[in-house]
């Protein structure tokens, strides 16, 4: 079937978008995440953005993974 | 200050492949031996393929088994449901429109086969292609067969809660993870210590569910993402939590935060409640599963393939080819390379059972990486 995989939003019109990876860029829809705006980074599935990725919960995973590693 | 190029690399995942933190987060899980072996399991075919790619099996020591569940929609999609699309192609006249896996699968016949009888399937990268194909071909039926977890039903979801043609329907095949890990830890009692939580269901549905499953029946369990450091470090909790359960709060660790909301995409999950119904469902290979399963609520009863054309699961039709052990490959009870027709009449050319044929199939993604871990096969 089809992977998800998390992709830039480089356009936004209504309900529908374009985002981007690696040079690929595919429409998506942008229903269920209403709100999404051009620059962010959504995770697309079967044609849709089924999640909003988050920065913040990005960098504390990696202060997380950071922290975690030191203290071995 | 973080630039463009580092959150592409957070987002993306390309931070998450450190070659460093790699070798520093199998050594950390190594330190952490129970003195027993540990079965571990996850339900993800992308983890598998991960798992496979990157060769992290013989990273970890050998006192882990992490073990494929049931986690490919396309192999736990049952042969009857297969059917129904099959009939509505040949017997019904409508174009059947499903994902590239689903049409190879094999039940009576494959949605392929449908194709050289005179019907007509085809690809389809998600359901608004379907859609599209309905509106280009206002005379016809067009049903799309929805197969997938709640990744894939919240697509679904959304499109019917839109708005589709009159003259477009679809066949659900949904199916759900919690209910399913509720049913593993009942059928194999002691024998699972615990499971890797699949990342990108879980940034649908969030974490309720497993939580309250995870304290209801002593389960530690760790959502990961799909690149190495995403894996390990979820193992890592995941182990911490086996071995010292009573130093950890929470028995579920979210190590996939970037994607992974403790309320999962409430927009998601309004849509699928909007739209679906949970019922008993039946799994290839498992059998019936109670609530693991969606039914299209009466409200949007006008597209939904089953009602509109008046069909049901022919009960006389078998899941598995003789011989195919997909049933126990589904439910990590052998390994692919324990099937005799493993290589040997099945390939992913001409795929015996639905374990071969997806992508995310368990016995595909051995057959194209190799072995599960020269280490793991040795303490079978
Ligand atoms: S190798 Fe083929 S026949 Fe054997 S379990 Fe896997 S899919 Fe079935």
């Amino acid at each position: 079937m089809c992977l998800a995989v998390p992709m830039r939003l480089v356009s936004v019109e209504g309900n529908e978008g374009k985002a981007e990876l690696d040079g690929i860029a595919r429409k998506v829809s942008l229903d269920l995440v209403p709100g999404a705006k051009v620059g962010e980074f959504v995770i697309v599935h079967a044609g849709y953005a089924i999640q909003l990725l988050d920065e913040k919960a990005a960098e504390e995973q990696l202060e997380l993974l950071a922290d975690a590693l030191e203290r071995e | 200050m973080t630039t463009e190029s580092d959150r592409r690399k957070e987002l993306t995942g390309a931070r998450f492949r450190d070659p460093a933190a790699v070798r520093a987060l199998s050594e950390a899980i190594a330190r952490r031996a129970p003195g027993r072996l540990l079965r571990v399991m996850h339900v993800c075919g992308t983890h598998e393929n991960a798992l496979c790619q990157f060769g992290l099996r013989d990273l970890l020591p050998s006192w882990i088994k992490l073990v494929a569940g049931p986690g490919c929609p396309v192999c736990v999609c049952p042969a009857a449901d297969l059917d129904m699309a099959v009939r509505l192609g040949l017997d019904h006249g409508a174009i059947v429109t499903t994902f590239g896996d689903v049409v190879r699968v094999p039940a009576r016949i494959t949605l392929l086969e449908v194709k050289a009888r005179g019907g007509d399937s085809r690809v389809v990268y998600g359901i608004d292609d379907g859609i599209r194909i309905a509106k280009e071909n206002p005379g016809r039926q067009v049903v799309f067969f929805a197969v997938g977890f709640e990744t894939t039903a919240c697509t679904t979801a959304a499109a019917l809660k839109r708005g589709v043609p009159e003259n477009f329907s679809v066949l659900t095949s949904h199916r759900l993870v919690p209910p399913a890990l509720e049913a593993l830890l009942a059928s194999e009692g002691d024998a699972l210590d615990g499971f890797i939580l699949p990342g990108h269901v879980t940034a649908v549905a969030g974490l309720a569910d497993y939580r309250q499953l995870a304290e209801r029946k002593k389960v530690p369990m760790a959502v990961a993402g799909f690149e190495p450091v995403d894996l390990l470090l979820a193992i890592k909790e995941l182990v911490e939590r086996i071995v010292a359960p009573g130093r950890h709060e929470r028995p579920v660790s979210n190590a996939y935060g970037r994607a992974v909301a403790e309320g999962g995409n409430p927009t998601a999950r309004e849509a699928m409640s909007t739209v679906f119904e949970p019922c008993d469902s039946s799994w290839r290979g498992i059998g019936v599963i109670p609530g693991s399963g969606y039914r299209v609520r009466e409200q949007y009863a006008a597209h939904d393939a089953m009602r509109r054309f008046g069909i049901a699961p022919d009960p006389d039709i078998k899941d598995t080819h003789p011989g195919c052990r997909c049933g126990e490959v589904l439910l990590g009870h052998i390994e692919p390379e324990d099937c005799p027709l493993f290589r040997n009449g099945c390939n992913p050319d001409r795929p015996i059972g639905p374990c071969m044929v997806a992508f995310e199939g368990t016995c595909h993604a051995r057959y194209r990486h190799g072995h599960a871990s020269r280490v793991q096969k040795k303490e079978r």
